[in-house]
């Protein structure tokens, strides 16, 4: 099944020593244990309520995370992210279900007894306490010897390359640097799980992008659990083992950033995650293996894939820009899913174009080229009459 | 040229308050110490020498050459000034704490109380100045007196038998309590905003790493509102330094206080001279400490900002 195929091709572009030995894979030894029934999850939330007076923050939701993984939250604001860390914290009192940690409830465990760490969202570093006293501080309260404190601040510091700036208070560093100083104060600790509600969501793009790296680095030399909240869709999709996909407070979907971009499972993850067209129409016929939508635009498209659907019920095609073909020719006879469009407008982005063809019931949809050749004088232009075609395991069908 | 006027137009900003002080604060204080220099007479005004214009030039230099220290040689040989200065330093230190002790707590509640309460709490901090200073003194005087509002009540609750009355009024003890009510929102609004802008997840940053909230209170919050702490305190303390009112009306005979020391100088003895040297030592007593410990707190900042 294409599904599968992919899922595990996305899981040995991470792969990691697996802990404990319990994937023990017939060819790849990948991390992957949400795949094993028998894999116990590190921290389950279990059908968690919260409410807000009559607002319902998180509703019902089910989500079990494994230890060693790198798992990340994302959704819209408000959505409900930062309220599901602050339950696992310890900062908010679940409404109704429970929480596990380690197979134990934690819902009546006070913050100051979790052995969980959180980086705040507003780093909330100590203004009167410079860098060192800042990370020594959690360690501290464990009553840890003076001489293993300072060895442990000494390291931290060096992990998250701040050296220089032991002495400094917090108001004397820049945003990059003050972000450095809240993830080290959270792992002096080590932690079984660190909770990073949107660590990077202050630093400018390339900052960013060089953290993200330096985190999953973290993640692996220190092989904690991480959880991170995010609003960016693309930090979700270089940091992550699994994604979860929330609105309003439930989880839409649960699965490894390939899976999540390849096989959205409503319109609203597909929309969220990545650039996607949807055509909208009605099922014609489902076969096995295949599924075909009668669109306004474009008659019958045939679509690969497993799907419990009734006839005429409302479907909508999602396939992702890079994945349609565009030509000024009609393509051969035998290609499935050809669409006739016109060109409205072109996105020149240097190393690719974007086309929008506007199809005849009005459905505008994106072609992603490269541009392999320099294109001095385009060979599609504005207005032009041009065929579209997409594989029919390129796309994916959904109902909702 | 637009920078120009501009740059005039902040200098006058700046101008204009200082004119103020220079013509309310600095030319009253420089006639104080005059005074204080010069000695008493049975004249009006109630002192030698006195400044004529009309004698011009060479009168004012006579002026000077009279001028003498005695008044504050006078002020070290009755132990009566001392004495008051300590007692008033001492009284005010101690009203000061508890103020401290008794505003903290009101301060931290209204900083933690849900945002809608909060501008009324803080109307209610600053509603007793609505009322003249002088009747709430007197207030008190019918709450504290033998057979006042505390007396009955503690009659009624049966903490006092019918026959015993509490002894409060003319102590020192009605001078704290009077004190202490009087400058308590001195206290409590410096301390309020200090407190009210510190982020709460610091709070919960403690917590997360281990630390009790009880403790977190004094390894955070406690440091962080020590700029209130200070503010409050020199706030409460200078006035009650110098206060008159509240001793006169509150206190006892034994009740020695610099203001009233000051007052029974200028109004029974009529010695203007000797008044302005208690007026004078006093502004000392209190403006050396104060320069001291913002220069000291200056030179922390820099020290951390370098
Ligand atoms: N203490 C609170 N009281 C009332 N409403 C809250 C509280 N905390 C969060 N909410 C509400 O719950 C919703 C989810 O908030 P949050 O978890 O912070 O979202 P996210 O982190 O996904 O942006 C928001 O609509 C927010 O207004
Ligand atoms: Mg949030």
């Amino acid at each position: 099944m294409a599904r599968k195929a992919s899922a595990a091709k996305a899981a040995s572009a991470k792969a990691k020593t697996p802990g404990g030995g319990k994937n023990v894979g017939p060819v790849r030894r990948t991390f992957a244990p949400w795949n094993d029934p028998a894999a116990k999850p590190f921290i389950l939330f279990e059908n968690v309520t919260k409410r807000f007076g009559d607002f319902v923050a998180v509703k019902n939701l089910t989500l079990g995370i494994h230890e060693r993984e790198f798992f990340s939250l994302l959704g819209p604001s408000g959505c409900g992210k930062t309220t599901l860390l602050r339950m696992l914290a310890g900062f908010e009192t679940p409404s109704e279900g429970r929480i596990l940690l380690d197979g134990q409830d934690v819902s009546t465990v006070p913050p100051y007894r979790r052995p969980v760490n959180m980086m705040f969202q507003s780093y909330a570093l100590f203004p009167h306490m410079n860098v060192a006293d800042n990370i020594a501080f959690g360690l501290k309260q464990d009553k840890m010897p003076k001489g293993e404190i300072a060895d442990r601040v000494d390291e931290m510091l060096k992990l998250v390359k701040l050296e220089p700036f032991k002495t400094r208070k917090p108001h004397q560093l820049s945003g990059g640097q003050r972000q450095r100083v809240a993830l080290a104060r959270s792992i002096a600790k080590r932690p079984k799980v660190l909770l990073l509600d949107e660590p990077l969501g202050a630093l400018d793009k390339k900052l960013r992008e060089q953290t993200q790296f330096e985190l999953t680095d973290l993640q692996q030399q220190l092989g904690l659990t991480f959880l991170i909240v995010t609003h960016d869709q693309e930090e979700a999709m270089t940091v992550s083992d699994r994604i979860a996909v929330m609105d309003h407070g439930e989880i839409v979907q649960v699965a490894t950033p390939a899976e999540i971009y390849e096989y959205p499972n409503s319109r609203y993850v597909a929309d969220f995650i990545g650039d996607i067209n949807l055509i909208e129409g009605t099922v014609a016929s489902v076969r096995s293996g295949k599924v075909t939508v009668d669109t306004p635009d474009a008659g019958k498209l045939v679509v690969q894939q497993d799907i419990a659907a009734d006839v005429g019920q409302k479907a909508w095609i999602a396939i992702r820009p890079e994945k349609v073909r565009i030509g000024l020719g009609k393509p051969a006879a035998r290609t499935p899913n050809v669409m006739r469009g016109e060109v409205w407008d072109i996105g020149y982005l240097g190393d690719v174009s974007t086309y929008h063809v506007r199809l005849p019931a009005g459905t505008t949809v994106k072609a992603l080229q490269a541009n392999a050749t320099r294109l001095v004088e385009r060979p599609i232009t504005w207005d032009e009459q041009v065929y579209l075609s997409f594989a029919p395991d390129g796309a994916v069908v959904l109902l909702s | 040229m637009a920078a120009h006027q501009d740059r005039a137009g902040r200098r006058l900003v700046i101008l204009v308050p200082y004119l103020w002080l220079l013509v309310f604060f600095l030319v009253p204080f420089l006639i104080v110490v005059k005074i204080s220099l010069s000695q008493i007479a049975i004249s009006m005004p109630p002192y030698i020498p006195t400044f004529s214009l009309a004698e011009g030039w060479a009168g004012l230099v006579d002026a000077f050459r009279q001028f003498s220290f005695d008044n504050y040689l006078w002020l070290t040989e009755d132990d009566l000034y001392i004495r008051s200065y300590l007692s008033s330093l001492w009284i005010a230190l101690v009203s000061t704490l508890i103020a401290l002790l008794v505003g903290y707590p009101i301060a931290y509640g209204m900083a933690r109380a849900p945002s809608h309460w909060r501008p009324t709490l803080l109307m209610l901090v600053i509603l007793p100045f609505w009322t003249s200073f002088l009747i709430r003194v007197y207030a008190w005087i019918g709450i504290l007196k033998p057979e006042g509002l505390l007396t009955v009540i503690l009659q009624t609750v049966g903490l006092l038998s019918p026959d015993e009355q509490v002894r409060i009024l003319n102590t020192n003890t009605a001078v704290y309590i009077g004190i202490v009510y009087s400058y308590l929102p001195f206290m409590v609004l410096p301390l309020y905003s200090a407190l009210e802008k510190m982020d709460g997840s610091l709070l919960e940053a403690a917590e997360d790493l281990g630390c009790h909230p009880l403790k977190a209170f004094w390894v955070i919050t406690f440091p962080l509102s020590i700029p209130g702490v200070v503010a409050g305190c020199f706030l409460v303390f200078i006035p009650a330094v110098g206060e008159f009112v509240i001793p006169d009306l509150l206190g006892g005979s034994q009740t020695l206080m610099i203001g009233k020391t000051l007052w029974a100088e200028f109004f029974s003895n009529r010695d203007w001279p000797v008044s302005s040297a208690v007026a004078v030592i006093l502004l000392l007593v209190l403006i050396v400490p104060i320069v001291a410990f913002q220069r000291a707190q200056q030179r922390a900042h820099e020290r951390e900002a370098g």
